[in-house]
């Protein structure tokens, strides 16, 4: 579904992806995991479009993505997360959702201005589709909170509603667990992989939290200073030997 | 349900507002209070909503206030024409800004805008009939033949205007593109991630602003009948972006309140005589001190948390 090819990154003189490759299966969940300025989130932004590679091709269902935009990215079925939650704060948790059907609706402004039967129409569809997707993740009760009221845990559900929204066949979390709980990492677990099952996803993160890497993934890419230090099932990566000395260390997994 | 009582309010309002004034000084303030509404309420939909700072919004009311005299003057075009006419230059004038200045945030936008304002200003001075001293003998509105020039209709054109644009801006806001141009507000990255195309849905919305001050241009030219370069200077935009604030940006509401007051104030302050500069320079200080949020927005959180304690 999703090929890297040879993906090099640099910023000034720092070399933050040192040609990168892997390939991502329909209904496949992956995970990225690598100390700290591995690379991880840079990866992120040069899939989604917002940074583009020096070199190195992308591939979303054999089309070239590597030199569009993240609108059009986003467009063609690819949506994410982002590690610092990037919701509209000033927005209730329901318009939030429903800025994810933007991309999916095309009233323009004479229609919207003058709320002509087109408009009214589709904005009933945009409505339901995203209270829908509120009931689905459970922030139903929510709807006319403030996104920013939200505690951090909600606001990560809230930011995959509304990239759902958007009809996505392939989304990518950027540390969903960070600021979470153990019972809410435990959840998330359930919840994601919930979504791959029932919304037929598949899905790329990027996350520190073991545990969870090791539960939810078919398969993981292990980077290191912006290299492809490894890569293979749980089980493969938990026993390599450069990985362990690179980032898990001699702590217990379990 | 609520948002129609508050429309159904203001229609009262403006109908009501003539039988209960009738000498033409308030009449006329009140004209200049709706014409700048039209002006403050583009500049709130760009500035409150999508966080788009503009110090040029004089520049596009020129553009309006010259296209539609010099068109009806000079060219015979029937006075509503005209400015239609001055809203496609304006637009077209906004597109040729926004492409280069909206790739610009904040401080640097405003500069850029406030450039594009000055630009105009010099084009008026040395291109515009009679140059620094303007021109008169603008034709009056007119509809069906019937010359628009007693002070109550006039009163209800512009309100009427008004009226209408609240509606179409309050729907604009709450449709998808309003919330896109809100989620832009808050966050580029999340919202072009989620397919909205920012730059696209920024100059559209500087378009729009762009046209409602050139509709109010167009409408203040045909009614004074005689315009300057000096009404569109600098001063002009500061003077709109300061009855924005002064109102509320984060509420279109806001923006009409606000541009009551700075037309209103300078007026009620007359008695001061001499001291009346002083004493408007002060209200405006202390309210932007302590209303931070301007008017509109303020008024209403004492209101939702009264409406609170009381439940």
């Amino acid at each position: 579904m999703l090929k890297v090819e040879g993906i090099w990154k640099t910023f000034g003189g720092i070399t933050a992806l040192m040609d990168v490759s892997f390939k991502v299966e329909s209904q496949e969940i992956k995970a990225v995991i690598g100390p700290n300025g591995a690379g991880k989130t840079t990866l992120f932004n040069v899939i989604s479009g917002v940074y583009r590679a020096d070199r190195g091709n992308i591939y979303f269902n054999e089309k070239k993505i590597d030199n569009l935009n993240p609108v059009k990215i986003a467009r063609l079925g690819i949506s994410r997360t982002f590690q610092n939650v990037e919701l509209y704060g000033h927005m209730t948790v329901l318009e939030n959702v429903m800025v994810g059907r933007y991309c999916k609706t095309k009233s323009g402004f004479l229609s919207c201005g003058f709320r002509l039967p087109n408009m009214v129409k589709e904005e009933r569809e945009i409505r339901k589709v995203s209270e829908e997707l509120l009931e689905y993740v459970g922030l139903y009760d929510k709807r006319d909170y403030l996104a920013s009221e939200l505690p951090i845990g909600s606001q990560r559900i809230l930011e995959i509603a509304r990239a759902l929204a958007t009809e996505p066949k392939l989304i990518m979390f950027d540390e969903p667990a960070s600021g979470l709980n153990d019972a809410e990492t435990k959840e998330l677990s359930l919840f994601i992989k919930r979504l791959r099952e029932e919304k037929k996803l598949t899905i790329i993160l990027v996350e520190h939290d073991m545990g969870l890497v090791m539960d939810i993934s078919d398969n993981i890419v292990v980077l290191n200073f912006g290299e492809k230090l490894a890569e293979g099932t749980p089980g493969e990566i938990r026993n390599n030997k450069l990985v362990i000395d690179a980032y898990l260390g001699e702590e217990e997994l379990e | 349900m609520r948002k129609h009582v508050n429309y159904i309010v203001l229609l009262v309002l403006i109908i009501i507002f003539p039988f209960l004034i009738k000498d033409n000084y308030t009449l006329t303030i009140g004209i200049f209070a709706g014409i700048n509404s039209l002006v403050a309420m583009g500049l709130s939909l760009l500035m409150g909503y999508a966080g788009q700072v503009s110090l040029g919004q004089a520049g596009f009311y020129g553009i309006g206030a010259y296209v539609s005299a010099i068109l009806a003057l000079k060219f015979g075009v029937p006075v509503v024409l005209s400015a239609i006419v001055a809203a496609l230059v304006s637009a077209f004038a906004a597109v040729l800004l926004a492409i280069p200045a909206l790739k610009l945030k904040g401080h640097y936008l405003a500069v850029a805008t406030l450039g594009f304002g000055e630009i105009i200003y010099i084009i008026l001075n040395e291109l515009g009939p009679g140059g620094p001293s303007g021109f008169g003998d603008i034709p009056q509105v007119s509809f069906m033949g019937y010359k628009m020039t007693g002070q109550i209709s006039y009163f209800y054109l512009i309100w009427g205007i008004v009226f209408i644009l609240i509606i179409f801006s309050y729907n604009i806001i709450n449709s998808r593109i309003g919330r896109a141009m809100r989620a832009i507000h808050d966050t580029e990255t999340g919202s072009s991630a989620m397919g909205v195309d920012v730059s696209a849905l920024k100059i559209k919305i500087f378009i729009l602003s762009a046209v409602y001050a050139s509709i109010a241009g167009s409408f203040y030219a045909h009614y004074i009948t005689f315009i300057s370069p000096t009404t569109f200077s600098l001063f002009h935009s500061v003077l709109i972006l300061t009855m924005v604030v002064i109102g509320g940006a984060s509420n279109l509401f806001g923006a009409v309140v606000g541009a009551i007051i700075i037309t209103v104030l300078p007026e009620a302050l007359r008695k001061f005589e001499e001291l009346d500069v002083l004493v408007y320079g002060l209200i405006l200080t202390f309210s932007l001190l302590f209303i931070r949020k301007g008017i509109v927005p303020t008024l209403l959180q004492r209101l939702k948390k009264k409406g609170m304690a009381n439940a």
